[in-house]
């Protein structure tokens, strides 16, 4: 059938199953905005206030759903709002696609109002990139995309449409949904090298990160920790993939993760890598990372095998296939002197716990942990109050946990979480500090528009507490440009939205906050009052090892 | 330190060396000679890189490559398993002193030349990227004027081909 080029854009996304895309119109993507209204009982348009947060919505919607996220803009200014959540989904490798409009061709090069070289500017920070400069191409352009976007390690790709493109008249004939490229387990011989080494391990430990999200691997690696009998932690972004009270799991590794994980990854003679890049924030000094331990590294994208790390033995191949390889012949093991050493790390842990009474980071999230359900999902912004959301929250279901890893975008949160609750149907939960909300709080305009029911808690300190607290460890506690000193008032600012808030200063009154804002039908801030000298600990500081651990600091900061 | 050739076989398509060359940039690769062009098939271009560095550093730069859709096939050579070549024009001062002992290099080498005027001479030379590195040296007793060369190319010896490993 002969249809214009938005319309094919707009079929095809139907065509390949979208059902929801966030987005911002303006003059060059205006005809795919007519499309969109022609076709709104098939495709649900979410209009954000800014295209930075719609990016992030259609991030939130691919990290809790598994399924692409898309979201539109217009050319220049919008094309360039939307580069930073591009760049954040690609350093999580998250699905996504992104529609621009451009000036028409013969303009293009032109430096026309509102042209930018959109495909120029993400080349770096997408999978892939289209310029579509024929409507003949537009239909198969986008169907490729959704392949790439979710094959092998997924990511961003971003197409790139003219105005006169969209307005051209051509073919569509509609097609089935595309599937990623069929994942392939790693090599059997490389299989059974590394099951030789899984086999003459005695301390082995399970370090995982996101591949195993993305793999859907969760039951895999259960199976794996139980044959072989090891410990499992993870990187921030393998948050969720298992219960947060599953016996065999410690937590978190890294520089602000759980003692245990992070000595017994230090006390392993063998560690299983499983869809991590061993970015130096789960690392630490990488020189050191290894103690003389095996490494044996499985992931998706063979580049990363080596990159950071030199490996005993490294794995390219689908997750979840590779690890099914690994199950069908690996035997099952027993390691009791190795678990009487990580009773021992667990006990220095909660030797170590922060017992302290009153509004600290913990006994908030641990009152928020009783009023999640299963399947809640939490997204954060970033610093402090992120840190704390992966150390201290309860997770049970995977995929609920939206958190920018790689990236770690301030700002990230409000769409984030957005696009979560969209993708789920479920009332999300953004944990965020007064900074992090100060760059996407305008966003509270579209989650009042549609009635999204969110629980947004802000921990509030006054001050940029990350960068504070290096600046509090490392630079003689010289407070430069970290101390806001705002007089924001966050409960009369949502109310000004149209949102519901309130300031919760004791913890005694936060049960009944939270209840509150649980029961909401639309945003809800909770502006929670802490301590502006309150620290994220353990740390391991920038390039330290085990050794440098700084697990307390003495006095009153 | 080793020194590798790698060819590249990619989509012909606009903006293909563009996304090529901004993944070297980025990764910080380090590249000594480039090459570009058609291939057999309109459809295809071949690029011919090649750099120095250690094992670890070429296998990086492959795997970084091959994540490049439009990238189809990628193959590594060596002296062994392949034939290279370059082509350089070199320009030299016409100076009566030493026009015969640059003619008896020249004749040497197998270079050609291919212009000749009262002021100058220039040399056409196809060969290896080593003999050319040292008739270069051995034209630095004259006087040069201006020289260019257009990077390896190679292809592998025997039947083999490149778009045998296509994998689209």
């Amino acid at each position: 059938m002969r249809l214009t080029g938005s319309d094919i854009l707009v079929r095809t996304l139907i065509e390949q199953g979208c059902d929801t895309v966030f987005g911002y119109p303006g003059g060059q993507i205006l005809h795919v905005y007519d499309s969109l209204y022609k076709y709104q009982d098939e495709i649900h348009h979410v209009l954000t206030a800014h295209e930075q947060g719609a990016a992030h919505a259609a991030d939130g919607y691919a990290r809790t759903t598994g399924r692409v996220g898309v979201v539109i803009a217009t050319s220049g200014p919008g094309a360039t709002n939307l580069v930073t959540g591009i760049a954040t989904a690609h350093l999580d490798s998250i699905p996504m696609v992104a529609i621009c409009g451009n000036v028409p061709t013969n303009q293009i090069g032109t430096d026309s109002f509102q042209e930018v070289d959109i495909t120029g500017v993400t080349l770096p920070i997408t999978k892939h990139n289209y310029f579509v400069g024929d409507v003949g191409e537009l239909a198969d352009v986008v169907r490729e995309a959704f392949t790439l976007a979710q094959s092998g390690r997924p990511g961003p790709v971003l197409i790139d449409i003219p105005k006169d493109v969209q307005m051209a008249v051509g073919d569509y004939a509609p097609a089935a949904p595309v599937q990623p490229i069929s994942p392939q387990p790693a090599k059997e011989v490389r299989i059974q090298e590394a099951a030789k080494i899984i086999t003459s391990a005695r301390r082995p430990y399970i370090y995982f990160g996101g591949g195993v999200v993305s793999a859907g691997a969760g039951e895999e690696l259960l199976a794996l920790a139980e044959r072989i009998d090891a410990p499992l932690g993870c990187s921030m972004m393998g948050l969720s993939v298992l219960p947060t009270d599953h016996p065999r799991f410690l937590g978190m590794q890294g520089m602000h993760g759980h003692l245990a994980s992070t000595k017994a990854m230090s006390g392993a003679d063998l560690i299983l890598a499983l869809g991590v890049r061993f970015n130096d924030r789960a690392t630490g000094n990488r020189a050191k990372f290894s103690h003389g331990a095996d490494i044996i590294h499985i992931d998706v994208d063979g580049s990363e095998l080596a990159k950071n790390i030199g490996v005993t033995c490294g794995l390219r191949g689908d997750l979840k296939e590779t690890l099914r390889g690994l199950l069908d012949i690996l035997p099952a093991a027993r390691k009791p002197a190795w678990w009487e050493m990580i009773a021992t790390y667990k006990e220095e842990e909660n030797a170590n716990q922060d017992t302290r009474p009153g509004m600290t980071p913990k006994n908030v999230l641990e009152r928020l942990n009783a009023h999640l359900e299963a399947d809640t999902p939490v997204a954060t912004d970033v610093g402090q109050h992120q840190m704390w959301s992966a150390q201290y929250l309860n997770f049970k279901t995977p995929r609920r946990f939206v958190s920018s890893g790689g990236l770690g975008t301030m700002g990230f949160g409000m769409g984030a979480a957005m696009g979560a609750a969209f993708g789920t149907g479920k009332r999300s939960v953004l944990i965020t500090g007064d900074g992090s909300f100060g760059m996407s709080l305008q966003e509270l305009a579209t989650a009042v528009t549609y009635q999204i029911p969110m629980v947004i808690l802000i921990f509030n300190n006054g001050v940029l507490g990350m960068v504070r607290q290096w600046q509090t460890l490392f630079f003689e506690k010289h407070y430069s440009a970290t101390v806001l000193g705002r007089k924001t008032d966050f409960v009369a600012l949502a109310k000004a939205f149209g949102a519901w808030g309130e300031k919760v200063d004791c913890l005694e009154d936060l049960d009944g906050a939270l209840s509150r804002a649980f029961d909401a039908s639309g945003p809800y801030v909770l502006d929670c009052k802490i301590d502006a000298d309150e620290l994220v600990l353990p740390m391991l500081p920038p390039g330290g090892s085990m050794d440098d651990l700084i697990m307390k600091v003495e006095g009153k900061i | 330190m080793s020194k590798y050739t790698v060819a590249v076989l990619v989509r012909n398509q606009s903006g293909v060396l563009n996304r090529v060359t901004s993944l070297f940039r980025r990764r910080q690769f380090n590249i000594s000679a480039l090459t570009v062009s058609e291939t057999e098939s309109s459809e295809l271009s071949r690029i011919t890189v090649v750099f120095e560095g250690e094992e670890d550093y070429k296998q990086q730069l492959v795997n970084q490559l091959y994540k490049l859709p439009d990238v189809c096939s990628i193959k590594e050579f060596n002296s062994d398993n392949s034939i290279s070549c370059e082509l350089l024009l070199i320009k030299l001062v016409n100076d009566p002193d030493t026009r015969d002992e640059i003619r008896t290099a020249s004749e040497a080498f197998g270079a050609v030349v291919v212009d000749y005027s009262k002021e100058s001479i220039m040399l056409r030379l196809t060969d290896e990227s080593h003999k050319i590195d040292d008739f270069i040296n051995l034209m630095r007793d004259y006087t040069i004027l201006e020289i260019c060369r257009t990077g390896s190319v190679s292809l592998e010896k025997g039947g083999n081909t490149i778009r045998q490993m296509i994998n689209f």
